[in-house]
């Protein structure tokens, strides 16, 4: 006999959903056709409410909350549209955009990149910070694919799909803080690393930060969709 | 171990110390080492030989005003000597049962007199390292009556009646909190001690861990018992060796005398700890990447909830509290808690330990009853700002904190009024600045501080300080314009508002809080291209050059 499907009902932007009590707001919303911004976040992958993109406010709670990790809650009320979060959404992009060197107009995914998308719906039209221009290096050791910090958000999507669907766990973070970089192994280049070349890594990157050297210039999407599939082939049956 | 045996243990020890007829306790906490105390007590065991005088020298923990160590303390007629050096020992122990030594005397009735010592008790007074001398002084007391007499229920309880909250800053109530971690499901529970205290300038949880370790210990078994768990954690940061080393020979020490292990105090209570060393990692003091640290695991905090007390380390409930929390448990167990809650306002309960360090004469270790106002603690025990300087702020709460000024110092101290000075309690490091500061660049180096410590897994904390910080050098150098503050003000609402854990959501409060007091600063580097205090570099540069940047 099945458990019983314990479904709680709430209010985003003033919509009434039901939802599985399993499910998180950001799910939700997305099946209600409610878009919330997001970044760190993929379908697939598990959350770690790092981008801060889909913060949401809730109804007679002090702080804003992340979309990606926040349960639903019986009668909860969900506010996804606001002037201050839109401002917040905007400031977080600029942050991103200052913090390194993105220069969508030289860039091998223009107009192919989540960054650059999100900033266009979010209506970001400048920058307000001034550009840090760090100097980064470009990692062009692997055969097929190559990494340039310069574009790195560090989302953490090619650490998590690396280590949670391809179990390779070839990418981390090292460092703290800005000086944060994604690395291969212990910091190998990625051509001498213990990667498998599968590739999921470029093609869950938001960015240019991985890419396929033989699609540069090209205008090839790269297809994040393909994990919530491959969890499903493997789901036990 | 059993009732009869610690009160043996206990009757041993009071008589052997009875047996001497002077006791000369030397401060060997990191403070008065550093001042070279452990060859001046050697010196002293050396000497007290030559004299035969009957006189037990002992290493003993902080005694507190570190800004005369190295201390030592003169037992039955209470003489404290300060700066004592090795060249000293002859005349100090010659000293013994007559006229005390004039020039070492310290001069620090006021320091001592407002103090009121729960957590502090036994500082200064036994040997860290020897668990019969703590025994001897009310030690595992409380233990061996909780486990022995009382239900679990009936420990939260009065935990919850003496109004004890965190001492790590937050102030969530503890008595709540164990609560929550009784009641959560799970077959494996874990009680985590925070020993990761990174506040610049704040030294109370490394003192009482070096002072008296066995105390957190008890602490620890007694909130084990209470909340179900039968194993701990001690997490200290690397940069406290001392520490970690009593830690380590206590918990032996515990061990062998059956308060740590299988069959505790003979019931079938089981609890025992490790020690975890961080890495140097200010951000593994915040409770989830604490937990992830211990695990092993890149040290950065998750979203809560769920919060700890549901699934905490290995997705198991877990009950994480502050070092000085867990040293006030068994006091208020064994005074019972009508006690604890006697003391201190209406909200915040108890006494509070203090480091005071900065422009202050008696810089040191202090406890006072909460409710006690800034200026009797930085003019009475703190003794004033020296050398004919002004006070200008004190800076509670560290990194997350804000400075107070001169016209708020009467306010009694307690979690609720610094949170409404713009500060917060925090761990309890105060910071006292005078004249010479300027705010500006005070409220730059903890953001520096924040940038530096910040883990770098949400955007707003790991980019944002880093703008924020560059826009207070700008700031600094005189270089800026009301559109950077402007935008430094706009950067400070969003990182606080956006930021995942409590480092990022608290980074802008130094800024903030100088920004409401000192104001008239910023501008006078905006406007004036000047720094009133005479600190920041441009300031200083030929009033022709100046105008030129001007």
């Amino acid at each position: 006999m099945n458990a019983p499907i314990d479904v709680k009902t709430l209010i985003i932007d003033g919509v009434d959903v039901s939802a599985r009590a399993d499910q998180t707001v950001l799910d939700v919303a997305r099946e209600n056709n409610i878009f919330i911004p997001t970044l760190c976040h993929l379908d697939g992958l598990s959350d770690v409410g790092a981008c801060r993109l889909c913060l949401v406010a809730v109804k007679n709670s002090p702080k804003l909350s992340p979309a990606c990790v926040l349960r639903v809650e019986e009668g909860m009320e969900v506010v996804t549209k606001s002037e201050r979060l839109l401002h917040y959404r905007q400031t977080i992009l600029q942050l991103l955009f200052a913090e390194r060197n993105h220069v969508c107009s030289v860039c091998v995914v223009n107009n192919l990149c989540e960054l650059q998308s999100m900033a266009q719906s979010q209506g970001v039209t400048h920058v307000r910070f001034p550009y840090r221009n760090p100097k980064l290096q470009v990692d062009a050791s692997h055969e097929r694919f190559a990494a340039d910090q310069n574009r790195c958000i560090l989302c953490t999507r090619c650490v998590r799909v690396c280590d949670e669907i391809e179990a390779a766990h070839v990418w981390d973070v090292m460092g703290r803080g800005i000086d944060s970089r994604v690395i291969t192994d212990l910091m190998q280049p990625w051509g001498d690393s213990s990667c498998t070349s599968c590739g999921k890594c470029v093609n869950v990157c938001p960015t240019g930060a991985l890419f396929d050297k033989s699609k540069v210039g090209s205008s090839r999407p790269k297809n994040p969709d393909f994990v919530p599939y491959l969890n499903m082939m493997r789901e036990v049956r | 171990m059993t009732n009869e045996k610690l009160q043996q243990i206990a009757e041993t020890n009071v008589a052997e110390r009875k047996e001497y007829d002077y006791e000369l306790n030397v401060c060997m906490a990191l403070g008065c080492i550093s001042q070279h105390s452990d060859r001046l007590k050697a010196a002293l065991i050396e000497e007290v030989a030559r004299s035969g005088k009957r006189c037990h020298v002992r290493q003993t923990g902080c005694i507190g005003p570190c800004a005369v160590g190295p201390l030592v303390a003169v037992s039955p007629t209470g003489t404290l000597y300060g700066n004592v050096q090795e060249t000293d020992v002859e005349a100090v122990v010659a000293s013994l049962g007559g006229e005390p030594v004039k020039r070492l005397e310290t001069h620090l009735q006021h320091y001592f007199e407002g103090q009121q010592a729960i957590v502090l008790e036994n500082s200064g007074q036994i040997d860290p390292e020897k668990i019969d001398e703590f025994i001897g002084r009310n030690g595992y007391q409380a233990l061996m009556q909780t486990i022995t007499q009382m239900a679990s229920q009936h420990v939260i309880e009065q935990i919850s009646k003496s109004g004890l909250r965190g001492r790590g800053g937050g102030g969530y109530p503890t008595g709540l909190k164990w609560g929550t971690v009784a009641k959560a499901v799970g077959t494996q529970k874990f009680v985590i001690c925070n020993g990761d205290e990174g506040d610049p300038g704040a030294f109370m949880d490394r003192s009482v861990l070096e002072s008296n370790p066995q105390r957190v210990i008890e602490g620890m078994a007694i909130a084990a018992y209470a909340v179900g768990a039968d194993k701990g954690f001690i997490y200290v940061r690397a940069e406290y060796p001392l520490a970690i080393s009593r830690l380590t020979v206590a918990l032996r020490e515990a061990r062998r005398g059956g308060f740590l292990g299988n069959n505790i105090c003979g019931t079938k209570f089981a609890f025992d700890m490790e020690i975890r060393i961080g890495a140097g990692a200010f951000v593994c003091g915040e409770e989830t990447a604490l937990i992830a640290s211990i695990e092993g695991l890149r040290g950065q905090p998750r979203p809560r909830p769920p919060y700890p007390a549901f699934a905490g380390l290995w997705g198991a409930p877990t009950l994480i509290n502050n070092v000085e929390t867990f040293a006030n448990v068994a006091p208020i167990l064994r005074k019972g808690p009508e006690y604890f809650a006697g003391i201190g306002t209406a909200k915040s309960k108890g006494t509070k330990v203090f480091a005071l360090t900065g422009k202050i004469a008696n810089t040191g270790l202090i406890e006072v009853p909460m409710g006690m106002t800034l200026r009797q603690i930085i003019f009475e025990i703190g003794g004033g700002i020296p050398a004919g300087h002004k006070f200008k702020a004190v800076q509670t709460g560290g990194p997350s904190g804000g400075c107070i000024p001169e016209q708020h110092l009467d306010l009694p101290v307690s979690y609720e009024s610094l949170i409404g000075m713009g500060s917060m309690m925090g761990s309890g490091g105060m910071i006292v600045m005078d004249d010479t500061s300027c705010m500006v660049n005070v409220a730059r180096f903890f953001m520096e501080f924040c940038m530096t410590e910040s883990c770098g897994k949400c955007t707003p904390c790991r980019a944002g300080t880093a703008q924020m910080f560059n826009l207070l050098t700008k700031i600094c150098d005189c270089e800026a314009s009301h559109a950077d503050l402007d935008l430094l003000i706009d950067l400070c609402d969003v990182v606080k508002n956006t930021s995942l854990c409590g480092l990022g959501m608290t980074a802008p409060n130094p800024v903030l809080s100088t920004l409401r007091y000192f104001k008239n600063e910023y501008l006078e580097h905006i406007e004036n291209r000047h720094c009133p205090a005479g600190v920041c570099a441009s300031s200083r540069k030929p009033a022709i050059q100046r105008m030129v940047t001007a």
